[in-house]
């Protein structure tokens, strides 16, 4: 099937753009890069065509990447329902975004550098939801996070980005130690690390009633998991991330990347079926920081900053799916999801571009500026609040109801955590478009470029649930309790109607009655708007104690001590010694004949002692 | 016992009395020339030594050695004596303690 051709194209492009783009006229960038994802995406189409129904995975092999001993790890391609299903997530909404990024990234420097790393992250993404063992996922795994990192600090004359680079970069890097350890784990217990082998293995395995080695392997995975999607304790690096151009934060920080973990957790999930322990833990991480993030969303004033505490508080979402057991229902979220969230990046994105402001209090009355950017964001908005029949109605109402089943507090918190993503989402619509303008002059509609993308994404935002992604991928999970309550529906749509109410009560009908609600809360808004000082409590607890150990031990004792002096003492050693020897060095023949002999002599000496007289 | 009648033994005492002659002078003289013509004594000394073995124990050994020996110290006095000639002609003296400029 050439399933090798989906990542290669998007390869491709980034080594043309990346090596002569810079030369290039913008159309051929445009061209290159725009081309090899709708050549990816064609090409996605036509094997999923070619392979329906998909009822078993297809495999390729192309060649043996790592060989030593009794180890095989080839560079081996599988596409089955699961991996279908992203393919079609990462190239569909991942040309819209390019496209959309044509008209955004017009004015700025770096342009072919920019769509050389957006191609380059797209192969990374496709290897690493292609992949058929746990070694080639973990190369997109590791690449996606570097093109995240190149992206964020695309603009790197801004201190401000290079941080939030590190930050996400080395924030990762704690997941991905959790996530190699678990790998190592996998091939210690299975001396495999294929897909297909392992879990079979697995899935012949009892259910680990206590901390077993899968329960091992589901957490160590799971803290990889946390550090890619940024759920607690690792989810610091995302907000910071909303540093990089718009386009990136929506197709890497909302609709691919940051749902990786929750493929991942999908694709081991016989592994962690035979461990509940670990699977509860995703649970309840998962719903810990929905709840947690989406506090923080209701407060905050930065448009992306909003955005990405809702990527957050979405993704906990698929981690309470996966973790309730409906791993389906995770990955229809995450479905959903990409259409919603990327669209609300991308409306945000147009917003900047008219505004060149990011701060919510600056904004107000663009309604009739910027009617389309207004609408497709409403599309966006009533979807990512579970309003009926739109396509996060569909998502949320199947990982809630599955939650119900599992344990009904979960549900409740769940609900909870619905009502305030609808009450921060269209607060932050509601500051933009509705009221008076504050404080700008200039504003206007962004170009067809960048609408159109924002009105296909905007109709998905509202059809794209009807595609039946959980039926879909129900083959490839055992059946979980599936509860069609229609209370519980109704309960967990009214929290969400209730906080889209709630917002046009504050930030509508009386302008002002937020001002004296948070000032009324008092400690509690400045804790949650403050973002619960995590980063403050992570820089103390940390990074202070780390940059300390290393300048104190590492550097002045270990480096300066210890290392320097070694090499220093070595030198000045053999200084002293060539000073002593120098001393042989007179200068006068007639000592050095005096040596000779009597070296000779000695020589002789030793040679008729040892020898004797043969 | 060579025909000559003369013991091997006298060959080997003379050849170390002419080495250790050439040793001892070439450690305690001081003039270049001097110490030159102790090195030559030395290699003579050798030369004796490798000479009468070869006769004795009838080998050609020691014969072939010689020549070498011979060889190196034509080419050592050639550039020997070079040396000494530039040497003097630089100084205007052939004392050895005061050739040391190398020293440090």
């Amino acid at each position: 099937m050439l399933l090798w051709l989906i990542p290669a194209f998007p390869l491709l492009g980034f080594l043309l753009n990346g090596l002569i783009g810079r030369r290039a006229p913008k159309s051929f960038v445009n061209a290159v890069a725009i081309g090899a994802v709708a050549a990816s995406f064609l090409w996605t189409l036509k094997t999923l065509a070619a392979l329906w129904p998909l009822d078993a995975p297809c495999l390729e092999t192309y060649f043996t990447w790592i060989q030593a001993g009794d180890v095989r790890i080839g560079f081996d391609l599988a596409v089955d329902r699961l991996s279908a299903v992203m393919l079609l997530v990462v190239t569909g909404v991942g040309l819209l975004i390019h496209i959309y990024s044509i008209g955004y990234m017009a004015h700025e420097g770096g342009y072919y550098r920019f769509f050389a790393y957006l191609n380059l992250f797209m192969f990374f993404m496709l290897t690493l939801v292609m992949a058929a063992n746990f070694l080639l996922l973990f190369v997109g795994w590791e690449g996606v996070g570097l093109c995240s990192y190149l992206l964020i600090g695309f603009w790197f004359l801004r201190s401000s980005a290079t941080n939030a680079a590190n930050k996400a970069f080395i924030v990762n890097r704690i997941g991905d130690f959790g996530f190699s350890l678990g790998v190592y784990l996998i091939y210690i217990h299975f001396r495999s690390l294929d897909f297909a082998p392992v879990l079979a293995t697995v899935s012949e395995r009892p259910v680990e009633s206590g901390v077993g080695p899968l329960t091992l392997i589901g957490l160590l995975l799971l803290v990889g998991a946390t550090g890619k999607s940024a759920q607690i304790p690792l989810y610091v690096w995302l907000p910071d991330a909303m540093e990089g151009p718009t386009p990136v934060s929506a197709l890497i920080h909302a609709a691919t990347m940051v749902t990786a973990g929750v493929y991942m957790v999908a694709r081991c999930s016989a592994i962690y079926l035979h461990a509940p322990l670990a699977l509860e833990t995703v649970a309840v991480i998962g719903l810990a920081t929905a709840l947690f993030a989406a506090t923080i969303g209701v407060t905050q004033f930065d448009i992306k900053k909003v955005f990405a505490y809702s990527t957050i508080s979405q993704l906990g979402y698929m981690f309470l799916g996966a973790g309730v057991g409906a791993f389906g229902a995770g990955i229809y979220h995450l479905w959903t999801h990409a259409f919603f969230k990327a669209l609300l990046f991308l409306g945000a994105g147009s917003v900047i571009h008219a505004l060149g402001e990011q701060d919510l209090r600056k904004m107000g009355g663009l309604r009739h500026k910027t009617p389309i950017t207004f609408w497709t964001l409403v599309a966006a908005a009533v979807s990512i609040s579970g309003v009926p029949f739109t396509a996060g109605f569909f998502s949320k109402d199947e990982i809630l109801l599955a939650a119900y089943h599992h344990a009904p507090w979960m549900y409740w918190v769940g609900t909870i955590t619905a009502g305030l993503t609808a009450f921060y989402v269209f607060r932050a619509i509601f500051l933009a478009f509705l009221g008076e303008p504050r404080g700008w002059q200039h504003a206007h509609e962004s170009p067809p470029v960048m609408t159109v993308p924002l009105i296909l994404l905007a109709i998905l935002s509202l059809v794209g649930g009807l595609a039946p992604v959980s039926r879909f991928l129900a083959p490839m999970f055992p059946p979980h309790e599936a509860g069609h309550e229609m209370h519980l529906v109704v309960i967990s749509v009214g929290a969400g109607l209730a906080g889209i109410a709630l917002a046009w009560l504050f930030y509508v009908a009386r302008p002002g009655l937020a001002e004296r609600t948070a000032a009324r809360l008092g400690a509690l808004y400045q804790l949650v708007y403050n973002k619960y000082f995590v980063d403050e409590i992570y820089q103390a607890a940390v990074v202070q104690p780390v940059i300390r150990g290393a300048r104190s031990l590492l550097w002045q004792k270990v480096d300066v001590g210890l290392i320097d002096g070694a090499v220093n003492g070595l030198g000045a050693r053999a200084c002293a010694a060539g000073d002593v020897l120098r001393r042989i060095q007179s200068g006068n023949l007639r000592s050095y004949a005096a040596w000779v002999l009597l070296g000779s002599f000695l020589l002789l000496l030793a040679a008729g002692l040892a020898g004797g007289a043969r | 016992m060579s025909p000559a009648g003369v013991p091997l033994s006298w060959y080997l005492v003379l050849a170390a009395f002419l080495f250790t002659l050439g040793a001892a002078g070439f450690v305690f003289r001081r003039n270049i020339i001097t110490m030159f013509m102790c090195i030559e004594l030395m290699l003579n000394a050798v030369n004796l030594t490798f000479v009468a073995l070869a006769y004795h124990t009838h080998q050609v050994d020691g014969l072939v050695l010689a020549f070498f020996v011979m060889v190196v110290a034509a080419a050592e006095a050639a550039v020997g004596l070079a040396i000494i000639l530039t040497v003097f002609r630089n100084r205007a003296s052939l004392q050895i303690d005061e050739v040391q400029s190398l020293r440090d």
